[in-house]
């Protein structure tokens, strides 16, 4: 079933059996033929050489993508394509041995030609016009990912999980289960030479040599995170002599890059903010797509209607969680769910849960004006909209004149009569109009906690975007700041958050505006869950109220990744003598 | 932004009389919650006077939406009800035509409300007069003008139309580009 959906492929093909150990593959990939012959069971090692080649081809393939990157020659990308095609069509002829078996095993072939294609795609959909571009946590996603993870998430249910309303789990048994086989495979090994483990985990000087002419193989890279993961559970009992720790990580991240398809650097940002065994969960739920989940609109119906209503229609759902009273899981669905009649009618919206979340934050009250200083697509204005019961004032800003296009739509659609949209660069803004009780800023980011909706995110961001970005958050940051009105009775509060998990866009720029602006300060989300911010990361120190924001990760909540801080503008200002305060 | 001339005032309440009849005074006299009709590109908006007043601080061409937009003047001066304004024709509506689930897609596709999906109509509405529809939840589906009187569709054969669709919240998926500005 999940098999033949994109992004499944990979994982699919790990659950093929129990993984070979490093002596295995290395054995294998010096001489295969030779290595196939030694076997007793013939197809059991013919499978393994088929995933061998659709492994190298793939990692081919995103190598290409790696050095294009890096070199930023984007207008050789059509050549460089043709190119890799040509190779790689050569790369099958040599590979191409056991024909007559394959004949019998159809099945396979269709298996791996369907991945194939599938990794082919995903090369030529890198438009470089995407780069660049900042992430918005309410863009919708492929309707066909979440429609698998939908189907994920009903499994789970089936399987007995109903009780525990969190699919992470799901994905935990089989991160356990391929760690099991690794362990099967490993006892194994540990038979034969106690000391495997420690010896060969790193690649000797000439191997490391060696990718230059033989493309990195995906499934010793798999492989070795494995058993990098166990050296670094205990490396003084396992890590070997003269190496050190740093070179087992490099290695692990620059395998980690290769397996799931990530430039090194930015598998590097992320692999830093977790321990090693939770960043691969980390990569793991990436390669996973979130649920399909509907808000829905109370300005025009309620939770339980709805859901009656869409039951009726033959969709399977079910509520979100304990903290929300307006979400809906949708499992699976006879029609499209973008497109009944209550949809139509604005009864709901398709909204991410981690959307929800700054919202909540924020707990807009009647009677007040709230800014939203990047509101398209409106999921999150709509809801402030509904919170506010169409009372008071929404300003719903984007700088993005073509978004605003569905944010007005999403507007008129849920009936939300408080709005005023307009089409200002959000810096612009407490000269526009100040003085609101409450703003909102969902600021553009790199979108590394929506991998798993957009995976262009992988390849198409560099160091750069990490030194342009924040500097907008900040500026943005500062000015949604300067718009709340210190003085207001209900209010004064400022959410910042973004759908990305690194701590540049996040703690770094919170801790920014804390220093430049003296007025405010940090205070509860207000949020039942998430993780509380680094206060403190690779030898940064933070504002130790730091710990009062909220870090969300898909491994952990099955939520997109996301950041929300809330701030309190106080009432007193107190005039520093440097003029740092508020101008 | 600015308040609609007197001619144009006089367009929009025809246009909107021929649905919500005199119930337009509803519209316009809301002592408790006062609103207004604004111009804006064409388009106008109606409005909470509060709101009105903050979005006057907004230029011109930044001004992308306020409150809820009832419709736009062509470039010949006549006006034009979208599909957003019908939260206040269904709350107001004159004459009003349900129709039964079996014609909601039809209808939501684009089609002309025929005999055979009618579910229920009023009792007394004559013929070319606006009509609202509605789904027999009461969830209200679009407006439109009716092809024939009630008494005159009693006698209609099943595949014979009723109302000639307007308008239907299917735009909103349709006509999203050309919709909202």
């Amino acid at each position: 079933m999940v098999r033949s959906k994109p992004k499944v492929g990979r994982k699919a093909r790990m659950k093929q059996g129990p993984v070979p150990t490093l002596d295995e593959f290395y054995q294998g990939i010096l001489d295969p033929r030779k290595a196939a012959q030694q076997k007793n069971n013939e197809s059991e090692s013919r499978k393994r050489k088929r995933e061998n080649r659709g492994a190298s081809v793939k990692s081919k393939k995103e190598k290409a993508v790696f050095e294009k990157t890096k070199s930023d020659l984007f207008e050789e990308e059509e050549q460089e394509h043709l190119e890799e095609d040509k190779k790689v069509a050569g790369e099958d002829d040599f590979y191409e041995f056991g024909d007559e078996e394959e004949q019998s095993d159809i099945d396979e072939e269709e298996v791996d030609d369907g991945n194939e294609n599938e990794s082919d795609e995903v090369y030529d959909s890198e438009d470089e016009n995407e780069r660049g571009r900042a992430m918005f946590s309410d863009d919708e996603g492929d309707e066909d990912l979440l429609e698998a993870a939908n189907q994920q998430g009903l499994a789970n249910v089936f399987k007995g999980d109903s009780e525990d309303e969190d699919p992470a789990e799901g994905e935990e048994d089989e991160f356990v289960n391929s760690d099991d086989d690794f362990k099967q495979g490993e006892e194994e090994d540990v038979e034969i030479n106690v000391d495997s483990r420690v010896t060969n985990v790193l690649p000797s000087g000439q191997e490391v040599e060696a990718p230059s002419n033989v493309p990195p193989d995906i499934h010793i890279s798999r492989t070795r995170i494995q058993e990098i993961l166990n050296v670094l559970d205990d490396f003084i009992k396992y890590g070997e002599a003269g190496r050190s720790r740093s070179d087992y990580v490099a290695q692990l991240i620059a395998d980690i890059a290769n397996y799931y398809g990530y430039t090194e650097f930015l598998a590097g940002k992320l692999f830093e903010l977790f321990s090693p065994r939770e960043a691969i969960e980390f990569f793991e739920s990436n390669e996973v797509p979130r649920p399909i989940t509907i808000r829905t609109n109370t300005l025009k119906t309620r939770r339980r209607n709805l859901a009656q209503a869409l039951v009726n229609r033959g969709v399977n759902l079910k509520p979100i969680g304990n903290w929300t009273k307006v979400g809906l899981q949708i499992f699976d669905s006879q029609v499209p769910i973008g497109a009944t009649p209550e949809y139509l009618a604005g009864h709901y919206i398709i909204q991410a849960a981690s959307s929800f979340l700054p919202v909540i934050a924020l707990a807009p009250q009647e009677n007040e004006r709230v800014l939203d200083m990047a509101a398209a697509p409106g999921g999150k204005t709509t809801y402030i909209s509904a919170l506010m019961k169409n009372t008071g004032c929404v300003f719903a800003n984007d700088a993005n004149k073509a978004r605003t296009k569905s944010l007005i739509a999403n507007i008129h659609r849920l009936g939300c009569t408080n709005t005023v949209v307009c089409n200002y660069d959000a810096k612009q803004f407490p000269h526009v109009i100040g003085g609101f009780d409450r703003v909102l800023l969902d600021a553009p980011c790199s979108g590394t906690g929506v991998i798993a909706k957009d995976p262009s995110v992988k390849t198409s961001r560099n160091e750069k975007d990490y030194i342009d970005l924040p500097f907008l958050q900040k500026q943005l940051l500062l000015a949604a700041i300067d718009s709340v009105d210190a003085n207001s009775k209900t209010g004064g509060y400022i959410v910042y958050s973004t759908c990305s998990v690194t701590v540049d866009e996040n703690e770094a720029v919170v801790d920014y505006a804390l220093r430049k602006r003296t007025d405010v300060k940090l205070v509860e989300t207000g949020l039942e869950f998430g993780v509380p911010g680094f206060t403190s990361f690779r030898g940064k120190e933070f504002n130790q109220r730091l710990s009062l924001t909220r870090r969300y990760y898909p491994h952990t909540y099955n939520v997109d990744g996301f950041f929300v801080a809330k701030f309190k503008k106080m009432k007193v200002v107190e005039q520093k003598p440097n003029g740092t305060s508020k101008a | 932004m600015r308040p609609l001339t007197e001619d144009e005032t006089k367009t929009v309440f025809e246009k909107l009389a021929n649905y919500i009849g005199r119930n337009i005074t509803h519209l316009i006299n809301r002592p408790d919650d006062p609103h207004c009709f604004r111009l804006q590109k064409d388009r106008v908006y109606y409005v909470r006077e509060s709101v009105m007043r903050f979005a006057t601080s907004v230029g011109r061409p930044e001004l992308m939406s306020l409150g809820i937009c009832l419709g736009k003047f062509t470039k010949t001066g006549k006006f034009r009800l979208h599909i957003t304004s019908l939260e206040f024709l269904a709350q107001y509506a004159r004459y009003k035509i349900w129709i039964k689930s079996n014609g909601e897609m039809s209808y939501l596709y684009g089609n002309n409300v025929l005999k055979a999906h009618v579910g229920k109509m009023s009792d007394d509405i004559p013929e070319h007069s606006g009509v609202v529809v509605f789904a027999m939840n009461d969830i209200p589906m679009g407006f439109g003008v009716t092809a024939k009187s009630t008494a005159d569709a009693r006698r209609l054969d099943p595949t014979g139309v009723v109302a000639f669709r307007q308008s239907d919240i299917g735009e909103y998926l349709r006509e999203e580009d050309t919709l909202f500005t």
